[in-house]
């Protein structure tokens, strides 16, 4: 008897590159003071690199003390004006940078997704659409402070210092900008080192709305620019999203000197995965957590914690599942995990994952091509996990996943507690008087409910302890950027 | 000096999304540009019930769609009014925009302003949320006949409602204008059904109607406003009656009580515990 052996069929993805020949991206870009686009004063021009080809995109300027100085002095004379209009006519310039944002949403994906290296399904499908919408949302509370925070009247702060990260970098300036503009104050936008591309693009957008000059300045640059901006004498308010780090330098920075803060950080956010959970859609939510975005998302669901009975059965599942992501050019619609957006980032990302290893955890990465240039880091799933290790503590901002196991609820909410941080956490079970109880006791500034990383503009973000102070989104998200006076 | 003849425009009630003449083939006489005299459809009571009856079909869709997606259309609609503003009176016209503007954005916030987590004493997450009443009739004031409609009409369409309403009798072109402007701003058919006639016939046929929802009346007449209170209580109708909007600030002032005056507020309890 002879057996019949039948080859597999393998259904690779043809190639899906979104075309990159629409895009209208300038040469050179300047600094953005006072509603022009100007050489920075040190005349330091950079180029912006692709972190999935290590090619040059752009040259970016680099803002120097005397540009935020330039900034700072435009955005005062700016705000008087921009805070005595009526609300009705602030939020009609912000309604007509959401529709620009919109009419330009592919090409602002584009960009994005060259610049950083996330994949284009997300810049197309999540970053920009969000953007617009956080333009949107806060465009309407533009004429309805006062409902928003239950005040008879209220007054903006002045002048804000907006820093803004790589990971989401134009959904990052909206969330930042939206809410400081629509409360009357002026603002100066510091975007991330290594994604500058579509802040500038947006320079654009307000220029094209015609956002009378100095409302928003757009400085670009290192670190550096950053921290002078944030000791610029004439600042009323900093906003910061970035690492706990950073934060921490901020806040101290501030001692003593009257300025608003409001500091969104980093995470080791735990998704809790209980019994009785659907787990298949657990997968899925496991998988949208830690993979999106390569993990480069504050509120990553970095921890996963099982329950110990289905904890055998959800990791064949979850290591199946990764096995069929598709890491590579992220301007391919199937692309599922895009490039590491920085060396810099990269080395992150394996230092940690060497301590894993070298403290004992057990350590999977999938098998796949990665391309010869560029930033790359195969999703990696790490077990034999004690809460102790380096790769279960701190933040890795990597595609890189811990398991850790419980056998109680109860332990399942002290271990998730048991960090410095409090971003996030997401709990999958069935039972919903389960979901509100544990909802109830964890320390986490979002806690999603059999979904993850799920944002909208009308719903507050922000973290507990050391994953820092102050919500973005909704209502909440206009105290920030504006004074009760009564 | 050009020969050439122009295309008048036959006027037509909007009913769940279509152009009609009242089924009553009935008219009256209106003042169009120029002085020019022009016949308007003089609905009936049938005209009433069918737009009720589109109203109704087309609630749930629109009660259904996100928020945000309300929002957009409701944008989309100020868009659309503003560049179709040689149509109608300068002044009027641009507080109708701003009011459209300013209800786009309440669509989204409406649930945190009216709404709530109640901290009940119980181990139970209780909350409270505004849902929209349905099917709103709207009597228009004789003027402003545009800004005074759109004052009624944008609070209802942003609460997530659907709405009939009867157009201003002294000067029904306007509202009969407005059809064609929100007929191109992605309005889904049936969310908002415009009739010109006769107020008192109209208003006491939508009064009277048992699948309407709740009465806006702005037709500041006293005997009528007593007889719609009247017709609502047949079927527990909400009422509000209210002066007619001369200004933006008249239309947004209020706002929250123009709202909540065409919105149910659900209060949910779910467990909490294992």
């Amino acid at each position: 008897m002879s057996i019949e052996t039948r080859t597999s069929i393998v259904w690779d993805y043809a190639p899906a590159p979104e075309s990159a020949d629409h895009v209208r991206l300038r040469d050179r870009y300047g600094v953005f003071i006072d509603g022009e686009f100007m050489d920075p004063a040190e005349g330091r021009y950079v180029p912006t690199i692709n972190p999935a080809t290590e090619e040059p995109i752009a040259e970016v300027g680099w803002a120097s003390a005397s540009d935020v100085g330039r900034a700072v002095e435009a955005a005062r004379v700016a705000q008087a004006r921009w805070a005595g209009l009526p609300g009705l006519e602030r939020g009609k310039y912000l309604f007509r940078i959401a529709r620009l944002i919109q009419e330009r949403a592919r090409e602002l994906a584009v960009a994005e997704t060259l610049d950083g290296g996330k994949p284009l399904r997300e810049s197309r499908d999540v970053d920009i659409p969000l953007a617009a919408a956080h333009f949107f949302h806060y465009a309407g509370w533009a004429d309805k402070l006062e409902y928003g925070v239950n005040a008879r009247e209220v007054a903006p702060l002045g002048v804000v210092g907006q820093i803004v990260p790589w990971n989401f970098p134009l959904l990052m300036a909206a969330w930042k900008l939206a809410p400081a503009l629509a409360c009357g104050n002026t603002a100066i936008l510091k975007p991330a080192e290594t994604t500058p591309l579509t802040a500038l693009m947006l320079g654009e957008i307000i220029q094209e709305a015609e956002l009378p000059p100095g409302v928003v300045s757009i400085l670009p640059g290192d670190g550096s620019a950053g921290a002078t901006l944030v000791r610029a004498p004439g600042i009323d308010k900093i906003a910061f999203t970035g690492s706990t780090a950073v934060g921490r330098d901020i806040q101290a920075a501030l001692a003593g000197r009257q300025v608003g803060l409001t500091l969104e950080l980093g995470g080791k956010s735990a998704n809790i995965i209980f019994e009785d959970a659907a787990l298949d859609q657990a997968i899925e939510g496991i998988v949208n957590g830690i993979f999106f975005n390569q993990g480069h998302v504050c509120c990553a669901g970095s921890r996963l914690l099982i329950q110990e009975s289905v904890q055998e059965e959800v990791i064949g599942k979850l290591w199946a599942r990764m096995g069929r992501l598709r890491v590579g050019d992220p301007l391919d619609k199937n692309t599922d995990v895009g490039a590491i957006n920085s060396a810099e980032q990269l080395e992150r990302i394996e230092t940690l994952v060497a301590a894993g290893e070298d403290e004992g955890a057990s350590r999977r990465s999938i098998a796949c091509e990665l391309p010869e240039r560029g930033y790359w880091f195969a999703p990696t799933l790490f077990t034999e996990v004690s809460p102790a290790h380096r790769i279960a503590v701190e933040e890795i901002f990597g595609p890189v996943v811990s398991v850790l196991t419980f056998r109680t609820q109860a332990e399942a909410i002290e271990k998730t507690n048991n960090s410095r941080y409090g971003l996030a956490a997401g709990i999958w079970t069935d039972k919903g008087s389960k979901a509100f109880e544990v909802a109830r006791a964890l320390q986490a500034g979002v806690v999603w409910q059999n979904t993850y990383n799920h944002f909208d503009p009308t719903a507050a973000f922000g973290g507990y302890k050391e994953s820092g102070f102050g919500r973005e989104g909704g209502p909440a998200g206009l105290r920030p950027y504006l004074r009760v006076v009564r | 000096m050009s020969d050439r003849l122009a295309v008048r425009k036959t006027y037509k009630l909007w009913i769940g999304g279509a152009f009609v003449r009242s089924e009553s083939g009935r008219y009256d006489h209106a003042t169009g540009a120029g002085g020019r005299t022009v016949n308007i459809p003089r609905a009936s009571r049938k005209d009433v019930r069918d737009a009720v009856a589109a109203a109704r079909k087309a609630a749930g869709p629109w009660a259904g769609r996100t928020a945000y997606n309300r929002g957009q259309i409701l944008y989309r609609a100020a868009e659309a009014l503003e560049s179709n503003r040689e149509r109608f009176e300068a002044a009027e016209v641009e507080a109708s925009v701003d009011v459209l503007l300013h209800y786009a954005g309440w669509t989204d916030k409406l649930a945190p302003v009216l709404g709530g987590i109640n901290p009940v004493a119980a181990p139970f997450l209780s909350f409270s949320l505004p849902e929209p009443t349905g099917v709103v009739g709207i009597v228009a004031p004789d003027a402003p006949p545009l800004l005074g409609l759109v004052a009624e009409v944008a609070p209802a369409l942003a609460a997530g409602d659907v709405v009939v309403a009867v157009l201003s009798e002294a000067e029904p072109l306007a509202g009969l204008d407005l059809a064609e402007v929100l007929g191109v701003a992605d309005v889904p058919g049936g969310v908002v059904n415009l009739l010109s006639g006769r107020r008192d016939e109209l208003a006491s046929a939508l009064g009277a109607h048992r699948d309407l929802n709740a009465i806006v009346d702005a037709a500041g007449d006293t005997e009528l406003a007593a007889k719609l209170d009247g017709l609502a209580s047949e079927t527990i109708k909400r009422t509000r009656h209210a002066a007619a909007a001369t200004s933006y600030a008249d239309a947004v002032d209020d706002a929250l009580e123009r709202l909540a005056a065409v919105t149910e507020l659900k209060t949910a309890w779910h467990p909490v515990g294992a």
